[in-house]
């Protein structure tokens, strides 16, 4: 009886397991700088740290997307609109002004002339640990906007589009999203977005390395920041998952007209995980925009909503913990382990048929084909990897 | 009829397209009674149902609950011109009443369905724990960094103590889905009664029941309105039910009402007679 009055400890172990997580990360991205010779992976110019970040940065993008459409049942997918207005957000307010006269050359210089990380420097000083001070609350507060404008946005057209059902609503923020990317590279708002052109010279993930005066690298943080920031806000969405309001979402999922009847307001709450979800979605381009080192428009087509559509299905639609082990197992073949696809290879004189430039994808496509006819669950289903109970049942084996 | 009335329905239609399928009712619960509505296939039952919980809108009438005005309605724009109801006008330039059913539900009345409703992904503990959410006091950020705590305990120990008394505290971690059909009713009025209701809307809650488990249903139905002094409007098909624990009951047949009066009046009055077993000629 108790177990169910008193749950809240259950969720322990798993923030105890993404603790040891961000260190371990410090410690692979660091590791050959302590131990030389080690091979070229471990390396850090490796494939591999491309792969953990923008893992990293599409989790959390999927973990929101599941929010929305495998806990509260809103088809939605307008993810790249929200992630585009993350990334520009951060992008206009972290320019360093006095660059913002040369990423803006074509329109005389910027709307918002100013940096929130110079805010900072100027309150903290910029060099030595002021400086450190101010990127880090500066980039902070910049993506704590970046998610605020995205859940604005969602609030707005929350009111139209949420009344509408499935494919219906599947449809509305599809182009809604479409609507975002046309606008964006509108040469008319051109002092705020720099029309069609991209907007760079922001803090980026490598911003984050530590150096010495002489611009040594002396610890490496570039993958650990996009780690800790996506682990923060997933740890945010498990909390709301399980509490009161997130039992009220998974009741609007299983059946809407009962939900109603039982006194859970469906406009209110559907708002209420759109908005959550466009939130996050919105740190997550402001993330995205650090990962590819620029923002624009171009970037955040449909197929990249498509993309993280994918992810949540191969993870289980209804499982944060599926969500992001299909992220990291997407990101790693796209982008490493099938890029072998792409090359022309020879075994001895045997030249090996199909492989060339554009085969991985075909490859791709039949792997993803597969899994959604056959594995239509996904990896997790709607069950979440539970790191306390391996723990216990593994004591339990060992004790006859 | 002395108590006082805790559900009024005046009036009231509901016309779908060309269609009437509730017309003109007009009908009072009082407090703390067990009120029927009975009436053959498509008589309009649950859709009378449907307006008072806010599912539908009705074309026109008024239903107060508790002495105030809950939902009201005139027909307007495209209905008034095809409309076939009666007291067209009645209502006519008064301030139109919709709420929706949450907000129904939050002034104290809840539902159960006729085809079961129960949150299908759910165990049993967490069916009755979201009936719970509406009347917490917290709000998404003090649910998000665990502010409510102390409400949160209290919303487990209430659904805990409902599911002890309804004695399904059993079951309480089996998928919902899981339970025997009997138990699955009981579960869905437990989880009606979680949002502290003073109306319980019972919408053929005997369906698919043996005799025996329909005998038990009557002594359940008695012992909750005596337990959380309710008021009970139920809608059945099982006359032996109805007629044996219920105070006053309601016929209807093609949307209007036909007959009204105690079991014993009702059970020997023509006109039902003939709606249930058909009119010779």
């Amino acid at each position: 009886m108790n177990k169910n009055v008193n749950e809240k400890q259950n969720l322990l172990p798993a923030f105890a397991g993404i603790a040891v997580l961000l260190l371990l990360v410090i410690l692979l991205e660091n590791i050959s700088d302590m131990i030389p010779g080690l091979p070229q992976v471990l390396q850090p110019t490796s494939p591999l740290f491309t792969v953990l970040k923008k893992a990293a940065v599409y989790s959390l993008v999927a973990v929101s997307m599941n929010l929305l459409n495998g806990f509260t049942g809103l088809f939605s997918l307008g993810q790249a609109g929200f992630m585009l207005l993350g990334a520009y957000a951060y992008a206009i307010l972290t320019v360093p002004a006095e660059q913002k006269d040369q990423v803006y050359y074509l329109f005389g210089g910027c709307a918002f002339d100013f940096s929130l990380v110079d805010i900072f420097q100027g309150i903290f000083g910029s060099s030595g640990a002021g400086g450190a001070v101010s990127l880090v609350l500066g980039c902070l507060l910049a993506l704590i906007l970046a998610g605020c404008v995205a859940g604005f946005f969602a609030f707005l057209i929350g009111f139209p589009v949420l009344r509408l059902k499935s494919d219906y609503l599947a449809i509305a923020t599809l182009g809604f999203a479409e609507i975002l990317r046309a606008i964006f590279q509108w040469q008319r708002l051109g002092p705020i977005t720099n029309g069609a052109n991209m907007i760079k010279g922001f803090p980026t993930f490598s911003s984050f390395n530590i150096t010495d005066g002489s611009g040594n690298t002396v610890l490496r943080l570039s993958t650990f920041v996009p780690f800790l920031i996506t682990s923060l806000c997933i740890v945010l969405i498990v909390l709301l998952i399980h509490s009161s309001y997130g039992r009220a979402f998974k009741s609007i999922r299983d059946d809407e007209i009962a939900a109603e009847a039982m006194g859970v307001g469906l406009f209110k709450h559907k708002m209420l995980s759109f908005v959550i979800s466009s939130f996050f979605a919105g740190v997550g381009g402001a993330l995205f925009a650090m990962y590819v080192a620029n923002a624009q428009a171009k970037a955040f087509t449909s197929t990249m909503t498509y993309e993280i559509l994918l992810i949540v299905v191969i993870g289980g639609i209804g499982s944060v913990s599926g969500s992001v082990i299909a992220t990291f197992l997407y990101v790693a073949c796209s982008e490493w382990w099938l890029r072998f696809l792409d090359s022309e290879m020879y075994i001895g004189s045997f030249k090996v048929p199909l492989l060339r430039n554009g085969f991985r994808m075909v490859v791709f496509s039949v792997v993803i084909m597969v899994i959604v006819l056959f594995f239509s669950q996904g990896i997790m289903g709607n069950r979440e990897l539970n790191i306390g109970g391996l723990f216990k049942r593994k004591a339990e084996k060992r004790q006859p | 009829m002395d108590n006082k009335i805790a559900l009024h329905l005046e009036n009231v239609t509901m016309q779908f397209g060309g269609v009437v399928s509730v017309n003109n009712l007009t009908l009072d619960v009082p407090e703390h009674k067990i009120i029927a509505l009975i009436g053959p296939n498509g008589a309009g039952k649950t859709t009378a149902f449907n307006c008072i919980t806010g599912v539908y809108q009705p074309t026109n009438g008024l239903i107060e609950f508790m002495g105030k005005p809950m939902v009201r309605s005139y027909p307007r724009s495209r209905d008034a011109k095809n409309y076939k109801g009666e007291n067209a006008g009645k209502y006519a330039g008064e301030s139109v009443l919709s709420p929706t059913p949450d907000e129904i539900t939050k002034l104290g009345i809840a539902r159960t369905f006729q085809n079961i409703r129960l949150w299908k992904s759910m165990t049993v503990f967490e069916n009755v724990l979201i009936a719970k959410h509406m009347r917490a006091k917290q709000n998404v950020f003090s649910a998000i960094f665990r502010g409510n705590l102390q409400e949160e305990k209290r919303m487990r120990e209430e659904t805990m103590a409902l599911l002890c008394e309804q004695g399904l505290d059993a079951y309480k971690d089996e998928p919902a889905t899981s339970l025997p059909y009997g138990l699955q009713r009981r579960l869905e009025i437990a989880r009606a009664l979680a949002t502290d209701p003073t109306l319980l809307l019972l919408d053929e809650p005997a369906a698919g029941m043996n005799p025996q488990e329909t005998l038990e249903l009557a002594d359940f139905v008695q012992e909750i309105r005596e337990r959380y002094g309710l008021t009970i409007f139920l809608i059945e098909h099982h006359m032996d039910l109805v007629m044996n624990i219920s105070d006053y009951i309601y016929v209807i047949d093609f949307g209007s009402e036909i007959a009204q009066g105690v079991p014993e009046e009702v059970q020997s009055d023509q006109r039902v007679i003939e709606a249930y077993l058909g009119v010779t000629e």
